[in-house]
């Protein structure tokens, strides 16, 4: 193995990536983690944000439907970064305000959950707009027929709406998904040390800039097609059972 | 007439009420006197953001078509290329690829004594040209796919009837396949230059000062925390909702 990397003369960029502690691989793995782990929560935190945005935009009253479409509109036409730091700020003044009316004092909040917070907040507005149109694309009549069984509205939803619009939101909540894990780099501005953060403090460190953030491209990447294939197993299997446009084949 | 009629309904009528107090509220209450010392600073900074929008929209929907065409009707040689670029700007965030381009690029280039005595140096020793490379090019990845999908859905009928009357092809892809392409995908291209205006901050971390970085200085210089906050969404909403009528307007030019 060593000999190839002297001749390719990637000695060095193996040395600074090493796992042990003169590479920094290491750290690099930590950053993977902490990312992953944020844009799982922020992805899941907006999909039940998105279940009940979906709902109330599709049957609420006109007040909660104009308040949704607000907050999908607002949310979408704002940078992410700005949402970040306002959410951010709220969210620690509500709690520290929360915290000292009952008492506590200073509540230092965790990055993670700071950062699962906003994200969620933000994956809520799209994925909403997502399970909207997924739920529209439900033949109504499937849904009236557990309604005239008499099934209550959370079975229905439970055992007839979601498994029948999975296959029409998996490509939109595909593509959520990856603009989480991609979001997540930038929480590295308010200082939270995900990937991207760990990245430059390595690359500052040793000044090996350029190998340090094409490694990290490359985790991202890896991120990406790994989740790309998953969500084409998901997709394949949501869509189980409906006629193949394809045609002939099987 | 009917979108009056719309916002006419009671509820709404509340809840303008409702938001015109608030807007007061904020007014009144928030503290402002920071305007009036920031304004050419912010003005500065405003411009610089849709300077950057506009310029690196332009030119990366210009790489955006080779790119789409490559993927749509290319030999392998070039749609292989192609692809794997869309994948890696798409796979990657554009934090990373600007950080990537500035720090990296800008730390390997003074290693090189020709370009640092070429005519290029005053410019690439500033960030700004990073900033619209990055920017171009992550716009131009996103785009290629989209324009993939455009020119593979033109009808071929067109495309046959323009060669049957034996017009050469450079004519018959200017006035037929591109104008035809760009209409299909009009308002995706909106959306997307939406998503390019919210990345526009990004460049304020390679010390670009756009009207993010106004307000991140104002909040740094006299630690107020929420009204500059507050000020920068209310303008990426106003340019949001600017590039959304113009291009409805655009929509509503070409036929349909």
């Amino acid at each position: 193995m060593e000999p190839i990397l002297e001749t390719l003369g990637l000695a060095e960029a193996a040395q600074l990536l090493s796992l042990s502690p003169p590479g920094w691989g290491a750290n690099l793995l930590r950053g993977l983690a902490n990312s992953l782990q944020i844009a799982f929560g922020a992805f899941g935190l907006g999909l039940v944000i998105g279940l009940f945005g979906a709902y109330g935009k599709l049957n609420g009253g006109p007040i909660l439907r104009d308040l949704l479409a607000i907050y999908t509109t607002v949310i979408r036409a704002v940078p992410e970064l700005v949402l970040i730091l306002i959410l951010y700020y709220v969210g620690s003044d509500l709690i520290n305000k929360v915290a000292s009316m009952m008492g506590y004092g200073r509540i230092e909040i965790s990055g993670v959950v700071a950062g699962i917070w906003v994200l969620g907040v933000v994956q809520g507005a799209y994925s909403t707009e997502v399970l909207r149109g997924a739920i529209k694309a439900v033949p109504p009549g499937q849904i009236e027929a557990a309604r005239a069984f008499g099934m209550p509205a959370f079975m229905t939803m439970r055992r007839v709406t979601i498994p029948a619009m999975m296959a029409f939101a998996t490509p939109g909540l595909a593509n959520l998904w990856l603009i989480a894990t991609k979001d997540t780099a930038l929480l590295a501005i308010v200082g939270f040390s995900e990937l991207t953060l760990e990245t430059r403090q390595a690359a500052s460190s040793t000044r090996a800039y350029f190998t340090f953030f094409v490694a990290a491209g490359a985790l991202y990447l890896m991120v990406t097609l790994f989740s790309g294939a998953v969500f084409g197993r998901i997709e394949k299997w949501a869509r189980r059972g409906q006629p193949s446009l394809k045609g002939g084949h099987k | 007439m009917t979108a009056l009629r719309a916002l006419m309904q009671p509820h709404r009528i509340v809840m303008m009420a409702l938001f015109a107090l608030l807007i007061l509220w904020c007014a009144i209450s928030l503290r402002w006197d920071w305007i009036p010392r920031y304004m050419p600073l912010a003005l500065e900074g405003m411009w610089r953001t849709i300077w950057i929008l506009v310029v690196t929209s332009v030119l990366g929907f210009l790489l955006a078509v080779p790119l789409g065409l490559a993927q749509a009707v290319g030999p392998w040689y070039l749609a292989m290329p192609a692809r794997t670029f869309c994948t890696i700007i798409r796979g990657t965030p554009l934090l990373l690829q600007i950080w990537l381009l500035y720090y990296g690029l800008g730390s390997l280039f003074p290693q090189y004594p020709w370009i640092r005595s070429s005519e290029l140096w005053p410019y690439l020793r500033q960030a700004w040209p990073y900033a619209v490379l990055a920017l171009t090019l992550s716009y131009a990845g996103y785009e290629g796919e989209v324009m993939r999908g455009a020119f593979a859905g033109v009808n071929k009928g067109q495309l046959e009837a323009a060669r049957s009357f034996g017009m050469p092809r450079l004519t018959m892809f200017r006035r037929i396949w591109l104008p035809l392409a760009v209409r299909n995908v009009l308002p995706t291209l909106g959306g997307e230059t939406i998503l390019q205006l919210k990345a526009t901050p990004l460049v304020a971390t390679i010390t670009v000062i756009d009207i993010y970085a106004v307000s991140s200085r104002v909040r740094s210089d006299t630690f107020i925390v929420y009204e500059p906050l507050l000020l920068l969404a209310a303008i990426y909403m106003i340019i949001a909702g600017l590039i959304t009528l113009a291009f409805r307007r655009f929509e509503n030019r070409v036929p349909g």
